[in-house]
């Protein structure tokens, strides 16, 4: 078992654990905390797959500011009675035991795949010729350059005619500015609601 | 010959959608479903980067799963306002009390 390996299992068990915590725990804030355990060890995975701008975006994007985001959205939103909504324990139950069944069919789907040969038929069929193990060896590592030009609509690691991201890059581009003024739009102050007149 | 093989990976991915999953139905906080989502992404994108790896898929995978964070970071803005909005309107973040549609 070499290095690689002693770190993807690291970080695969962390992740899991990660994972089942944010389901197991009641308190909304210990669910916070494992969700970023999660989040850091995906990303550390990423990096270990050999995808780094993917894994710094993950750290910066989700870990920095989405989590953030949903620390901010638990401390808004809680009162002090408020902070454990418990489920009953036989849901709890029957949602581990559908959880089983859920996995067990991925994992065996995922395993009876022979992925080598649909690798081959694709490559066969496309006419492509990109090599069978992704686009550049593990050691180079430098994914910021072919990314950046993908957005902008060059594949140089493809060949010139392969299809680049531009129009998604655009739309999305501007789906994120909609979706931001729409949402600071939603949670601004507005008069709350007394609680004489709630009617529960 | 890689030190990991692909299989572990989906299966990592898929212990992560599959506790996303578990998490969006059971959870009756509506942060507490958020988080489901965010899981749920987390796994989707862990394929997408394993594919990108692993076959000859390339370089897409990666602008994939750049666009599935991308659209998570919208999502979760979104949902969290609606879910402001909310506590403001029932003054609990319980999703089990938003039952005025209810007939």
């Amino acid at each position: 078992m070499n290095v690689e390996q002693l770190l993807f299992a690291l970080f695969a068990l962390l992740t899991c654990a990660g994972a089942i915590s944010v389901v197991i725990c009641q308190n909304v804030v210990r669910m916070a905390f494992s969700l970023i355990v999660c989040l850091a060890s995906v990303s550390a995975l990423f990096f270990l797959l050999s995808a780094d701008f993917v894994g710094a975006t993950q750290l910066m994007v989700y870990v920095g500011g989405t989590v953030v985001l949903l620390i901010f959205g638990v401390m808004l939103t809680s009162s002090s009675t408020l902070l454990q909504i418990r489920t009953s324990p036989a849901e709890g139950f029957l949602a581990a035991g559908i959880g089983v069944l859920f996995l067990a069919v991925f994992s065996f789907t995922a395993w009876s795949v022979d992925w080598d040969a649909n690798s081959d038929r694709i490559a066969r069929v496309t006419a492509v010729d990109v090599p069978p193990q992704g686009y550049n060896e593990a050691s180079s590592g430098n994914t910021v350059r072919p990314l950046a030009m993908a957005f902008v609509g060059l594949r140089p690691d493809k060949g010139g005619n392969a299809a680049g991201y531009l129009l998604p890059f655009e739309i999305i581009s501007v789906h994120l500015l909609v979706v931001l003024i729409g949402a600071a739009y939603l949670a601004r102050t507005k008069r709350r609601v007394s609680a004489d007149t709630q009617n529960k | 010959m890689d030190a990991v093989s692909l299989n572990y990976v989906l299966a990592i991915g898929a212990v992560l959608f599959v506790c996303g999953v578990i998490c969006m139905t059971t959870k009756r906080n509506g942060i507490g479903i958020l988080m489901g989502v965010e899981l749920v992404l987390n796994g989707a994108n862990l394929n997408f980067v394993a594919f990108s790896r692993y076959t000859s898929l390339g370089l897409d995978g990666q602008v994939v799963s750049l666009f599935v964070i991308v659209l998570a970071a919208a999502e979760a803005a979104v949902a969290l306002a609606i879910a402001l909005n909310f506590y403001n309107n029932h003054l609990t973040i319980d999703v089990d009390r938003g039952d005025e549609l209810h007939g």
